[in-house]
């Protein structure tokens, strides 16, 4: 099954919010205003926000009324073709640079998808051919390290760990050693949740980034937020926050396989112009698919 | 940020006003803005619409027409009408009289119920109850490590034997009675309400475990889909209550509303860190108050009493009141202020309806180099500076950023938060005290 078919088929699961109502809004009938607020009440409820929702819809509208369209399938369309600008426009920074090693550090809120996003990260590049190896960064929550390293047997992949409670830039830099020594190719550093309000854990974050850099000349490469798609409007705030305080390269955005249609991803996408570069659909390790921005579009519509 | 709901509204009626008297339609402007300013707040969008059109019917009707503060007569409606649904009789904990009581936590994947189980069974434990948690997240690597590890560190008692979640439940039952715990507390893996295997699963475990509460662990953060993971949950396993949780960031937390009219079930505690010690009564009022973005001024009252030296409050109060504060003050307090976190923390929580936080103090952290600069710099001034930073011009600024081994930029910055600080005080010092009182807002130094 391809990806697409996939990706269709876990969101064909969803059974309200974004699919149907969209769906049916492009049945035949006329192109009135209420047409107009039905499509802008279906992104809203896809968590896209008010205010880009409003935005979106009102482009759509002055492109019907100026090209004179009338059938609600071209309507369809131009929504796809322009979401899917939105969300491809400058997506190019989610392939991962060449490091000796690549480093890609992992951050988002508490209970995100981190830890098995990371997991998921190094099975895949594991299976690409290349040495990868996973950083417990995660010193604070309980059987943090526990989790990561249950997962590191799993996977197949070396774990580099300290002790609950000790600081997580030593972690980084013990890693990025080792991992220089023992010939990694990349190297996949999970952290702690933190909320983005918490300026003194932000704080430490921005500490380990540049740790990292120390060891590892261009480090960290790529730098992924993890953002839940369940998540409502404080995920602006929450990319907005990280990005200040640590350059973002991409989203992840995980847990795809609920209802939730993820509409955040494209608000941030809009603001703060952050790519989405993977998609958690699932807890295994093979859940996780890159972004492709038409068929998520496409898969977000029905 | 929170933006001011009640200021937004000033604008739109003053656009009006100049026409007279207020029609139909421009209750509809306002209806317009009070509904952004929920669907930002992640209210879900049906039921914002059912509360927009209460509001509409009770506005239009008379109270606000007659009013001379449209503006704030249309959010006090709103309030009320938030209020009214948020309201709940009793939000305690029902318990079994046939100990050992039995509590089930469910939710979806990563909202927080191994954590609320820990914070849950401290909680009880304080109100006399011997809880027993139970691990029966057998599918999440490290979570059965997860709560056992939050368990000894508390001193809790722990169970977690048996290869099925039903088996690990009953059995850990089972070991309660034996070892006169009179409460279970059953932590559950993570899933989605449209999973119907698991959802089965848990149905099945709440056959036969019998709870008295099968509390369902919501996200703050979470949108529109609140709705539809409540009302799954509710109707696939029947919940008695709910558990917000990571109320402790900046999210506004419609999903509240959601949740409640989804499945008219109480929210029964709060979750406010990921600490022990961060689980929290629900206060219907305040989350009103948060998800209209009036800030969350109670909760932070409290956080504030409990960790400020009440006497030094009391005294920089006073200070405020009379516009005495000085840098030599702003010193002292920032002890007292790293305490509860950053300042930001604070600012987020104040309400909006002052006029909001000045954009240079948003982001003045208050982390362990910042309180080190800042005294650094404070302390590198002549005391007379200290009194009236007004002196201090460039070449002051310049001795005293070699003076603390500063930029100039951290002087001058210093200098501006302290000023928007004072301007901010002033202005909240200002407002009625009497008003405050009543309202049972006396002790704090910042707050009306
Ligand atoms: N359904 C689904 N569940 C996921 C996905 N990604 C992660 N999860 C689950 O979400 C929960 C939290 O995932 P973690 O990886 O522990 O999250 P985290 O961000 O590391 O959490 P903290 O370290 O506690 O902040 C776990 O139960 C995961 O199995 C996904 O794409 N889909
Ligand atoms: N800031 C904050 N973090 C919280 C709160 N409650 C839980 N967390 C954090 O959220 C993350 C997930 O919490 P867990 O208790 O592991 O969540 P869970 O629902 O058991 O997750 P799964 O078992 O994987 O489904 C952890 O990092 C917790 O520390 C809260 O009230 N505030
Ligand atoms: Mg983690
Ligand atoms: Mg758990």
């Amino acid at each position: 099954m391809g990806m697409v078919d996939k990706l269709k088929e876990r969101l064909q699961k969803s059974r309200d919010g974004f699919v149907k109502p969209i769906k049916q809004l492009f049945g035949s009938r006329t192109m009135d205003d209420e047409f107009f607020e039905e499509l802008e009440e279906s992104l809203i409820l896809g968590d896209v926000g008010a205010e880009t929702a409003t935005r979106v819809v009102e482009d759509i509208k002055d492109q019907v009324k100026r090209e004179k369209i009338s059938e609600p399938q071209k309507v369809q369309e131009m929504l796809v073709d322009q979401l899917t600008w939105i969300l491809e426009e400058g997506n190019g920074s989610c392939s991962l640079p060449q490091g000796s090693p690549s480093v890609v550090l992992i951050m988002g809120v508490n209970g995100s998808g981190k830890t098995t996003t990371a997991a998921k990260l190094a099975y895949r590049w594991k299976h690409e051919g290349s040495k990868a190896l996973l950083v417990a960064g995660d010193t604070f929550r309980d059987a943090a390290i526990e989790q990561l390293s249950l997962w590191a047997d799993r996977v197949g992949v070396d774990l580099i760990k300290q002790q609950q409670g000790s600081d997580p830039s030593a972690v980084f830099f013990d890693a990025l050693n080792a991992a220089q020594s023992r010939g990694v190719d990349v190297v996949v550093g999970d952290t702690a949740g933190r909320l983005h309000t918490r300026t003194n854990l932000m704080d430490e974050l921005q500490k380990l980034y540049r740790v990292t850099g120390k060891v590892v000349e261009g480090a960290p490469h790529q730098v992924l937020l993890v953002v839940d798609a369940t998540t409502g409007q404080n995920g602006l705030a929450q990319a907005e926050k990280f990005h200040h305080f640590v350059p973002v390269s991409g989203l992840v955005l995980t847990k795809v396989d609920g209802t939730a249609r993820g509409g955040i991803a494209l608000a941030i996408k809009e603001k703060l112009n952050l790519p989405i570069c993977y998609l958690g659909v699932g807890e295994g390790v093979e859940d996780l698919q890159p972004f492709d921005a038409r068929s998520f579009v496409e898969a977000l519509l029905g | 940020m929170f933006t001011s709901l009640t200021e937004k509204l000033q604008d739109t009626f003053k656009k009006l006003r100049g026409k007279g008297k207020l029609t139909e339609k421009d209750i509809d402007a306002a209806i317009r803005e009070l509904r952004v300013n929920l669907l930002e707040a992640d209210v879900n969008f049906k039921v914002v619409k059912k509360l927009m059109s209460n509001v509409k019917e009770r506005a239009v009707g008379h109270e606000v027409m007659k009013s001379l503060t449209p503006a704030q007569q249309i959010v006090k409606i709103l309030r009320e009408e938030l209020t009214a649904m948020l309201e709940q009789e009793d939000a305690g904990l029902n318990t079994s009289s046939e100990p050992p009581t039995v509590i089930l936590l469910a939710g979806l994947q990563g909202s927080g119920k191994t954590t609320t189980a820990a914070k849950l069974a401290n909680h009880l434990r304080s109100n006399g109850h011997r809880p027993m948690l139970i691990g029966a997240d057998l599918t999440r690597p490290g979570a059965v490590d997860q709560l056992s590890s939050l368990a000894s560190k508390e001193d809790i008692s722990f169970f977690s034997e048996g290869k099925t979640p039903e088996e690990v439940a009953q059995k850990g039952l089972k070991q309660a009675k034996k070892s006169s715990n009179d409460l279970v507390i059953v932590d559950t893996s993570g899933r989605l309400h449209i999973d119907d295997e698991l959802m089965e699963e848990l149905s099945t475990l709440r056959e036969k475990m019998g709870p008295s509460e099968t509390l369902l662990v919501v996200d703050a953060m979470t949108g529109q889909d609140a709705v539809n993971i409540a009302s799954d949950f509710n109707e696939r396993i029947g919940i008695s209550g709910v558990i917000l949780t990571k109320l402790d960031g900046d999210a506004r937390g419609g999903a509240a509303l959601s949740v409640k009219a989804a499945t008219g079930c109480p929210v029964k505690f709060a979750g406010v860190g990921e600490k022990i010690e961060d689980l929290e009564p629900f206060y219907p009022e305040r989350m009103v108050k948060r998800i209209l973005g009036m800030g969350d001024v109670l909760s932070l009252i409290e956080k504030a009493e409990n960790t400020i030296d009440q006497e030094k409050a009391k005294e920089m109060e006073d200070k405020l009141r009379s516009q005495q504060f000085t840098l030599e003050d702003f010193k002292d307090q920032l002890h007292e202020i790293k305490k509860m976190g950053s300042i930001q923390d604070m600012l987020d929580m104040l309400p909006s309806g002052m006029g909001g936080v000045p954009s240079e103090l948003k982001n003045l952290s208050v982390g362990d180099d910042q309180v080190v600069k800042t005294e650094a710099i404070i302390n590198s001034m002549t005391p007379e500076e200290r009194r009236d930073p007004s002196i201090i011009n460039s070449s002051r600024r310049k001795r005293i950023a070699r003076g603390s081994g500063t930029r100039v930029q951290d002087v001058n910055q210093l200098l501006k938060q302290f000023d928007m600080m004072k301007k901010m005080m002033k202005k909240m010092g200002g407002m009625d005290k009497k008003k405050a009182k009543k309202k049972g807002i006396k002790k704090l130094p910042f707050f009306q």
